[in-house]
């Protein structure tokens, strides 16, 4: 909350957010949409639609290079997104904004590249139980490759980080520490903070998977002091297609490029090639131009109202959610911990998840059934799947009220 | 041998499920009804064998034959899959294995099975009639082997 005096932010009207959204302004089954699926992905105000649209009728050429007018307009707009972010996540400088094809894409080219030149046989990346499948596999492949051994951090029933125990597995082989911020099955906010700063002392790096956590958090990376940070445009309220990776300069700088292209490089012969600075070194090709343009007008829809004002916004209907399905019988909540983002999973003894994805869908309420990408997490708790309720801004009280009476129907149904 | 031919249990399911109008949350209500009538799967044949690969929920069969019909019996750990394979158990069950094979599942169609295995469950969908129409050969050759 401590930034919140210092920046006027707009009042949070719940009725003037929601007219933002079109795509909520439907019905799906004959009934109004009810759309609780956005730790999966969330929806798109208008503005970045219409940014969308006016990027391919406006100004649409390809970025740097171009000394026409519509690819300067294009660069300039392109560059004022890596600037928003810059801002948004807090990074010293601009050029340590990296834009990826989305989180996953960000973690395989730090494990492709930062990895590859620093982790060798014997040596350990640690990560979580709570980990989605993009920050499980890059790594094991990478251990693969090098010889290196990957270990999992656990977590206690309530679904939250086992400080101590991770304390206990670090060493000087420890090299990478990767990390879920906001877990996507769970909802805990790890403290990365203190997971940073404990990784530290053995020399490891830290990469932060963000692609939960940043639209419901504050994103400080220097106040963290992450030493890579992930995160996917369309979890926070932007196209899909982009996702950014910041890496401190200093690491960026001494890591090798990733893929080898157009933009990336400084001087090609065919004898040798030499890179560009960053960030362009990381950014072959033609770059996702439209989205990444689109994406500084999510930014912008967040800063306008304050990602704090959201945030508990969010937690409101997230406890508002949990105290209202709690008492329904047999239904056990996987994620208890104290510090969680707006995700609510849960599964009902005796009734499939899919049973209940299914009718919910049937009445128009849109959540995700099953593992989440998460498997490993799943086994943790014995479980095959859950069904996940996430909640964006747009989100009702009322809305969860519909959903409370759909799954007692189900329920009901099902045990009669 | 049932009384019934494939084709006109297929019809009666269709005037079934147009009583219900196309409303998808009834469709499915009825759906997990007909699962719940279907009568209990043996405990002894829920094994692995028995289950039908390709289903994203788990499905099991088991295919007997009993004078020159077969006798179809299935479960899923899901109460819609349970209901939509009930369908198939009721079409297909006590049928001969030459009907069986040469069935026109049309029914799927005309109820609009899209709207309840959407498209990441159809292939299920359809390995489960595919099993049905292999295990019904299976039987066939066996008891004519035995001849």
């Amino acid at each position: 909350m401590e930034n919140i005096s210092e920046q006027t932010v707009k009042a949070f009207d719940i009725e003037e957010i929601r007219s933002q959204f079109p795509i909520l302004n439907q019905t799906v089954n004959n009934k109004p949409l009810v759309y609780f699926d956005n730790a999966a992905t969330n929806q798109k105000p208008q503005r970045v639609i219409d940014s969308l649209v006016d990027y391919y009728s406006g100004f649409n050429a390809n970025i740097h290079r171009g000394i026409h007018t519509l690819a300067e307009k294009a660069t300039s707009e392109f560059e004022n997104t890596r600037e928003a972010v810059q801002r948004y996540i807090n990074a010293a400088e601009k050029e340590e904004v990296i834009f990826t094809y989305g989180t996953t894409d960000g973690i395989n080219l730090v494990a492709e590249t930062f990895g590859k030149a620093n982790v060798k046989q014997g040596d350990e990346i640690i990560i979580s139980t709570m980990e989605h499948h993009s920050n499980i596999v890059p790594w094991q492949m990478l251990c693969e490759e090098k010889g290196a051994k990957l270990i999992v951090i656990p977590i206690n029933d309530k679904g939250e980080l086992l400080l101590d125990e991770f304390e206990n597995l670090l060493s000087e082989r420890t090299k990478i520490v990767s990390l879920v911020y906001a877990s996507n099955s769970l909802g805990t906010i790890n403290p990365v903070k203190e997971v940073i700063s404990k990784a530290h002392k053995y020399g490891a790096k830290v990469l932060l998977d963000g692609a939960q956590a940043s639209a419901h958090l504050k994103i400080d990376v220097q106040k963290l002091d992450a030493d890579f940070y992930v995160l996917s445009s369309h979890k926070m309220y932007g196209p899909t297609g982009v996702g950014i990776l910041y890496g401190k300069s200093s690491l960026l700088e001494d890591m090798p490029p990733y893929r080898g292209g157009g933009e990336m490089i400084r001087e090609v012969t065919f004898e040798k090639t030499t890179y560009n600075d960053i960030p362009y070194k990381f950014e072959a090709g033609t770059p996702n131009i439209a989205d990444v343009v689109a994406l500084k007008k999510a930014i912008e829809f967040v800063e306008e109202y304050g990602i704090e004002q959201i945030g508990e916004y969010e937690d409101e209907v997230l406890k508002y959610a949990t105290e209202a399905l709690r008492p329904i019988h047999g239904l056990r909540i996987i994620g208890e911990a104290n510090e969680k983002v707006s995700v609510l999973s849960f599964y009902v003894e005796g009734v499939h998840h899919f049973d209940i994805g299914q009718i919910m869908d049937s009445q128009g309420i849109a959540v995700r059934t099953g593992h989440h990408c998460t498997e490993p997490l799943m086994n943790r708790f014995g479980i095959e799947g859950t069904v996940r309720a996430s909640f964006s801004a747009y989100n009702t009280i009322e809305e969860v009220d519909k959903m409370k009476q759909s799954l007692e129907r189900v329920i009901s149904f099902l045990r009669k | 041998m049932t009384n019934q031919s494939i084709k006109e249990i297929q019809d009666e399911i269709i005037e079934e499920f147009s009583i219900l109008d196309g409303d998808q949350e009834m469709s499915n209500f009825y759906i997990m009804e007909l699962g719940q009538k279907l009568p209990d799967y043996p405990e002894e044949k829920r094994t692995d064998d028995h289950i039908v690969k390709g289903c994203q929920s788990k499905v099991w069969l088991n295919s007997s034959f009993d004078q020159n019909t077969v006798v179809y019996q299935a479960d899923s750990n899901t109460a819609i899959t349970k209901g939509l394979v009930s369908l198939l158990v009721r079409i297909l069950s006590n049928q001969s294995p030459d009907a069986i094979v040469n069935s026109d599942l049309f029914f799927m169609k005309e109820i609009g099975m899209d709207r309840f295995i959407g498209t990441q469950r159809s292939n299920g969908f359809a390995s489960m009639i595919k099993q049905m129409k292999m295990d019904a050969v299976a039987l066939k050759a066996k008891v004519e082997l035995n001849n």
